[in-house]
Formats: C-alpha cells, structure tokens, sequence
C-alpha cells in the first residue's frame, strides 16, 4: 500500500539542480522529491545522472544553479561529513568502510564511545553487536571487516550509515552483492526503518526489486528528469522505454526458447571431473560442447564463484582433472589455463578485471601480450587496430582508446574485460556474474554478445544470479548448493522455476 | 572529473597550455631554473674550456657526479613501477666495489673479467631481493632492507676491513677515462639509459611492469606473470646499483666498504619521485628520472661552488628539493595563484 504524499512538507527536496563538468551537462533542472517513510527508487542508465544528483545531495560536489531543500529549509551542504550531520547518509555500491578495522571500529568510527579520554573498546564491541543483532547478524564485531563476505560488509556499511542519521538513507546498489535472503533481510530492515519515518533513496539495477519494495519512482535520462511516477501505477514495459528513451523494447528473458540445444553434436570441448579443492568445493563434473553454453546457478556462496576459479587456475585443485579435446592439462595457474585458450571475466570487475591507470588500449591487449610473452610485443599499431576494432564491436564508450580505463562505467569496464579475452581468441570464455550493476542497454548488449560468441564455437560457462539470464542462453545449466554440485538441467527442463526448485530442495535430489 | 583540454582560440596560449600540461614540464623547468640560480652564483657556471684533452665546466661536471644516481635511478624507477623500493642499491655499490677492488689487485684477472664478474654480484644481489619480493611475497620495503644492513658486513668481509685499494688503468678507465674529450661515465650512464628504455618500451615488458603495479591481482587474473615482472626489475636494479659501483670505485681507485655509495639509495628514490614515478606504481618515466637525478646533482653542485660553508650543505639541499616538489604540485600551485590575486585585490 502506497501511503499519500500530496500534502505536507517534503523530507528532501532538490529544485532546478543543475551541475556541468567541464563542457557536459551531467545533470540539468532535476526536481526531486522524497517523503518521509518512503521508498523512491532512483532509476536511469549509466550517465542518467543518478551518481550526480546523489553527490551534489551528499556534498560531494557542489550544484551550479538551483536548491536542495531538506524539512522545507534551504540548505548548503559543503561536503559528505557535513550531509551526514544534517541526517544525508549514503552506502555506496562500492563499500565505502575501512577494511583493514574491525567491525565495531568501522561502525563507530570517528564517534567511539570514550571513557576518560580514550576509547572504550568494550563498550564499541558491545554496541556494534546490539545494533547488528538488529539487522539479523549475528558475528563478532572485533574481527576486521575484510574477513566477512561482500554482503556482510554491505549490511555493516548501512547499519553504520542508519546509526548515525536516521532522516535519510541512500542506498546506491545495496543488492548487487546480495543473495536472495540477504536482500530479503535487507528489505525487512527497510521496511522497519520506513515506519520509523526515514526516507529512503534506493538506486538499484534490479527492477523486480524496484517493484517489491518501492513506493515511487524518480526517472532520469541523459541529465533531465523524465518522469515520477507512483510504482503501481508505471508497468514496467513503460519504465524501461523511458529509461532507455526507445520506444519499443522487449523485456529481456522473454526471447525464445532453447531451440539452439538440438543439432549440437559437435565434439566435447571441455571436460572437469571430479574436479576438488578440499574445504572449498565439493567434486565437480561438467563437460561443455564447442558453441555450448552453459549456466552455473546457485545463491551467492554457493561455489559458483570458486568453480570458475577452479577451471581457469586461480585456485588448485587437489581432486581430479581437466581434460581438454579428451587430454588432460595442467592447469596450476591462469598462465597454463591461457595458454589453452582459457579466459575468465571476474566478478569483481575493479579489482580483479581493468587495470584502472591503464588506458582502454593497453587494457585490450593486455591478456594477449601476457599470453605471447614480454619479446613478442604486440606493436603499437597492431594495438591500436585492436582497441579500435574491439571498440567498434562492443561499442564501448567514450569512444577513445587513449584515457584511463579506470574513467569508463561498470558496463563499459565488463566490456573492455570481455573485449581483453576476445583478442586473445579464447575457445573457452567463463563469465562470473557478467551483468552485475551494469545499466539495462549494457545489459542487452552483453546477453546479445553471449549468444554470438557461441554460434561462433566458443564455449561458455556463464554464472549468473539472475535466473531469467541464464535460461535465456544456457544450453544446460548445472546448479550448485553448499559448495556442490546438485542438479543439471537440459534442454526443455531448463526454466526459473525448475532452477529455484533444485536449489531449494533439501536432502533427496 | 578531469578536465577537458578545450581548443583556445589564440595560437599562442594555447600553445603555452600544451606545454604545461605536459608531464616533463615542470622537471626540466625546475632543472632550468636551478642551473639559472647557480649561473647567478657563478657567473662562470655555463663556460666550458678546453685543454688539450678534455673539455672542463660545471655542466660537465654535473653530469660526471650525477652519473651513479642516474644510474640506480633509472632502475629504481622500473622496482617503484612494480609497487616496490629497492633500499640495498647503496649497499650493492659497496659489494660489487669491494668485489671489482679485490680480484683487480688481488688476482690475475683482466679488467674486462672482473668487470663482468663485478655485474654478475649486481645480478645475484637483484635476484636475492627479486625472490624475497616477488616469491616469498615479503614487502619490498622490508626485504631490501635487509640486503642494505647486511650488504656493507659483506663488502667489509671481502675487503678485509681494509679500504681496498687498486692500482689499473683499465678498470680505473670507468671511473676518471675520458672519450672525445668528456668524462667515461657520461657515456656509460648514457648507454645503460639508451639499453633499459629500449628494452622495456620496445617490447612488452614496460606496459606489463606499470600493469602488475597498478593492479597486482588483476594483472594475474589476465595471466600476466607477476613474480617474473618483480623479479626482473629487481635484477635490473642490482645491475644498474653494479655499474654505480663501479664507477665510484674506479674513481676512487678503491673500495671503501662503509661509504660508497652511503645514502645514494635514498637519492635515487627522490630522483623517481621528482620524476614524476609515483611510489604507489603503475606509470613510470624513465627519461624524468634522469632529470629528477640531474636535479639533484645541479643543487650539490651549486653549493659546492657558491662558496657556503660545507656545514649548510644538507639544509639547503632540503630546501630546494622540497621547493621542486611544492613546484609540481598542481594545489601548491593553484593556492600560490589565488594568493597573489588576493593580495593584488586588497593592494
């Protein structure tokens, strides 16, 4: 139920806000709105100016022209510390918490409870696992931050975000790491805190999310606003022609069936069996087709992640073997899985995919240099041939070869990872999480790219938390809980719900 | 956001702009000014004669010292690169001098030889730092640490204590030779520069050097070979730390174990950093580390020969060196320029 907002005085408010970088216009007469106990999503593609309009909220940067106004006051926000004094507190996607201090001292960090001038450590202890008892975590919080999951550091993150300023909480991507019972307790937390009377600003790439959570939604393009709306009121076709601005445009997941499974007798490719590493993955066996496609499902920490790790040896194996066209490898290392045509695009993307102070160019050629040795040197006009071609494929943007990868958005970062592997002309491509908090045309691009490179020969083992994707193009798809390996479902067996039902079935298979 | 370089409409600003916004700017122009201050101090700074042999003046004879620093700066720029510091460069002086001082005058060998043997302890000191860093995955700060305490308890066990002392025109030839009229050394920092920024900007090991220190764990994923990367700019370094030694020893005709080379490590590491190098890896510039060494022999020199009191050494060095940073720093700068509008405003 959606509570009524027409009257009143808004929580926070910004009018004809306005702010250009150098000669861009990142975000142009944004009008926004948020109540109190209301949650309103912030929905656009990559360079919407969502990322703008929270950081001139949060202080970050300051606006050119126009108003935020926070009660019905206008006010100037001089920078993030000061937002969060006013009661403005962001957790953004990439966790903003010090990894290296422990829980306790990351939540209190800067306002630690003392005792005669120094800090009380017991008591910080205790209050960090009170207030995380709250959010149904149950952990020790002198342990550092580093040595939980992504999910928990993200729980921590808005926990710490809620303690401080109860008036506003920003959540940028908060479920992009989550499983599906994490977020379900992230939205429990939510619910609770919109009783209480927060307003919540919920930028997330998850629409299904959008629907089960939201009251309105804010939509921005290209710097403007162009539309809010009441959640119910907005079918999610029409969101999602506004947010790309096409008028027509097919939701995805909703393509045709797998009619590609048949006429795929070609020869094995790749063979795992029994493939183990003690106390990290339970035995594996998959074998995947040349032009085969084949989906990895399983909630987060399910050993998806370490089953890619696996086969392209980044971890060791102590159990078992990989067999390449019927002979098996080493495989000790990426170099030896490289070297067999193997290539990974990792789920974490900024730490474990672009090397950021590296242009797009020597990003794109990186992996075939490594894999041709440091004499046989990929020229610089062969370099520029690449970057330019792999550019044009992926159409990645900006269009330039020549600036930092580290400036490109997450769409075009997993791109410019993808376009890395294909200039090493890899046979097997596995792809963790290749979708992950990218924008919805990225998104498009990348599943279109899949189901190419397949019809091409390649082989791919996909991982993917969303479900709709991975029936969209695997072939199979081999589902794994608690580190092992539970089901495989071929052909016409393969949809959501068959899926969901073997990762939730207990005991029996 | 960075900002966008927009095409001005006069020529010549736009010009002027170009060239500020270039990374070499403001080093060689610190370079510049500082040899305009000494030429102030002397007024004979820039002269150059000629005796029958050689050509004698300050600028030669600031690239003459500055030769050992430009050495180990050009191969701890490759180790910064990588995200490590190589702290033992000083101390590798003192082994491979003390090594090329004893076989020279204790035994039968050839300069050539010992020269070569001299180079091949340059190697195994850069392959002992290498393994420790990049196979053992001890910090590069602590692990070269090592090498610098004990290096000199090894140059001291090879010399015996003693300040070895040779007498060989050939090997003394590296240190105080001269060809076509200029200092042997000028020649050998040249060629190594010439050798290394070939080596690793002509094949791949430049761009896979700035990978692995810009993102260690990435470069793996990518199957970049991390620990070769290390372990060769290690190398490198101890080669380079080798030839130093070499000409520090043959200049003075011996190898003192407990001074050469005392401190030139940390010489070397400003050089990188006034390179514009930054000691967090990734980007390195060879060619700016040569200035930033040239730089840094220019003051020496400026004070030896503005007559200040030996005393006052240190402190002005510091001085200078620290306005060199605050020039290249585009805050510093910017903080300077709203000073100055403020204070033409209330005047």
């Amino acid at each position: 139920m959606t509570p009524e907002y027409e009257e009143g005085i808004p929580l926070l408010q910004t009018r004809n806000l306005s702010k250009s970088f150098g000669n861009i216009d990142a975000l142009i007469d944004v009008d926004f709105t948020l109540h109190s106990g209301e949650v309103h999503a912030l929905l656009g593609e990559n360079g919407a100016g969502k990322s703008t309009l929270i950081k001139l909220m949060t202080g970050v940067h300051k606006p050119d022209s126009g108003q935020i106004l926070l009660n019905g006051n206008v006010i100037e926000v001089n920078n993030p510390n000061d937002a969060q004094k006013k009661g403005i507190s962001p957790v953004y996607q990439e966790i903003n918490l010090i990894p290296t201090l422990s829980v306790a001292e990351n939540i209190y960090l800067g306002r630690q409870p003392m005792r005669m001038g120094f800090i009380n450590t017991r008591e910080m202890n205790e209050k960090a696992r009170v207030l995380l008892q709250y959010y149904y975590i149950n952990i020790d919080t002198t342990r550092t931050l580093s040595s939980f999951s992504i999910a928990i550091q993200q729980l921590v993150a808005i926990a710490r975000g809620i303690d401080m300023s109860a008036k506003v909480l920003i959540l940028d991507e908060p479920t992009a790491s989550l499983d599906r019972k994490e977020v379900e307790i992230l939205f429990e937390v939510i619910r609770t805190l919109q009783e209480k009377g927060v307003g919540i600003i919920l930028i997330t790439h998850f629409l299904d999310q959008v629907y089960e959570i939201s009251d309105r939604i804010t939509i921005l393009r290209n710097g403007r606003k162009v539309g809010e709306h009441k959640t119910q009121d907005l079918p999610r076709v029409e969101l999602i022609s506004k947010m790309l601005g096409h008028d027509l445009y097919e939701q995805l997941g909703q393509s045709e069936s797998n009619d590609n499974s048949a006429g795929k007798e070609q020869d094995v490719f790749i063979e795992a069996q029994n493939l183990a590493q003690k106390g990290l993955i339970e035995p594996i066996n998959l074998t995947i087709k040349k032009g085969e496609a084949v989906g990895l499902a399983g909630l987060l920490g399910s050993g998806r992640t370490e089953t890619a790790l696996l086969m392209f040896g980044i971890k060791n194996h102590d159990q078992g073997q990989v067999l390449v066209n019927g002979v098996p490898i080493k495989l000790n290392n990426p170099q030896q899985a490289i070297q067999h045509g193997f290539a990974l695009c990792p789920e974490d993307r900024k730490t474990e995919g672009i090397i950021g102070d590296l242009t797009v160019r020597e990003n794109i050629i990186l992996a075939l240099q490594a894999k041709r040795g440091w004499f046989d040197y990929v020229s610089r006009s062969q370099q520029d041939a690449l970057a330019s071609e792999m550019i044009k494929a992926l159409q990645i943007h900006p269009p330039d070869p020549d600036i930092p990868a580290g400036q490109l958005s997450g769409g075009n970062q997993q791109k410019l990872i993808l376009a890395r592997w294909l200039v090493s002309n890899p046979d097997f491509l596995i792809l963790d999480e290749p979708t992950r908090g990218i924008d919805v045309g990225a998104h498009a691009e990348i599943i279109a790219l899949i189901k190419r490179l397949c019809s091409e020969g390649i082989s791919l083992l996909v991982i993917s938390s969303e479900l709709a994707e991975i029936v969209d193009y695997s072939d199979r798809v081999i589902v794994l809980r608690d580190r092992q390996q539970v089901k495989e479902l071929v052909g016409d067996e393969i949809s959501e719900n068959a899926i969901m039902q073997a990762i939730a079935e207990r005991d029996n298979v | 956001m960075s900002e966008q370089i927009k095409p001005e409409p006069k020529e010549k600003e736009n010009f002027i702009n170009r060239l500020m916004a270039q990374r070499a700017f403001y080093p060689i122009l610190a370079l510049i000014l500082i040899l305009i201050v000494n030429r102030l101090i002397a007024p004979d700074f820039f002269t150059i004669r000629s005796t029958d042999t050689r050509y004698i003046g300050s600028l030669i004879d600031i690239l003459n010292r500055a030769s050992p620093v430009v050495l180990l700066s050009i191969g701890m720029t490759l180790v910064i690169a990588t995200e490590g510091i190589d702290l033992s460069v000083g101390a590798v002086i003192a082994i491979c001098g003390a090594v090329a001082a004893v076989l020279i005058s204790t035994t039968e060998m050839s300069a050539p030889i010992v020269i070569l043997i001299s180079i091949g302890v340059g190697v195994l000191c850069g392959l002992w730092n290498g393994i420790l860093v990049a196979y053992f995955k001890i910090q590069p700060i602590v692990a070269t640490l090592i090498l610098m305490i004990s290096g000199r308890g090894i140059a001291q066990l090879i010399t015996d204590g003693q300040i070895a002392i040779f007498n060989n025109e050939a090997l003394q030839y590296v240190g105080t030779g001269v060809l076509f009229g200029l200092p042997v050394p000028i020649f050998i920092s040249i060629a190594i520069f010439i050798i290394i920024y070939l080596l690793v900007r002509r094949t791949a090991i430049g761009v896979l050097l700035e990978s692995v220190g810009a993102n260690d764990k990435a470069s793996f994923y990518a199957g970049v070979n991390a620990a070769h990367v290390k372990l060769f700019a290690y190398i490198l370094s101890g080669i380079c730390a080798a030839i130093a030694g070499l000409i520090i020893t043959a200049d003075i005709r011996g190898a003192d174990a407990n001074n050469a080379g005392l401190w030139l490590e940390l010489d070397a590491i400003l050089a990188v950093v006034i390179g514009g190098t930054a000691l967090t890896g990734g980007r390195f510039y060879l060619g700016l580390s040569v200035v930033g060494a040239l730089i840094i022999q220019s003051v020496e020199t400026g004070i030896l020969t503005s007559g200040l009191p030996p005393t006052f050494n240190l402190v002005v060095k510091a001085i200078v060196i620290l306005l060199v940073l605050l020039m290249q720093s585009s805050i510093f700068r910017q903080g300077i320029r709203e000073n100055i509008l403020k204070l033409r405003r209330t005047a």
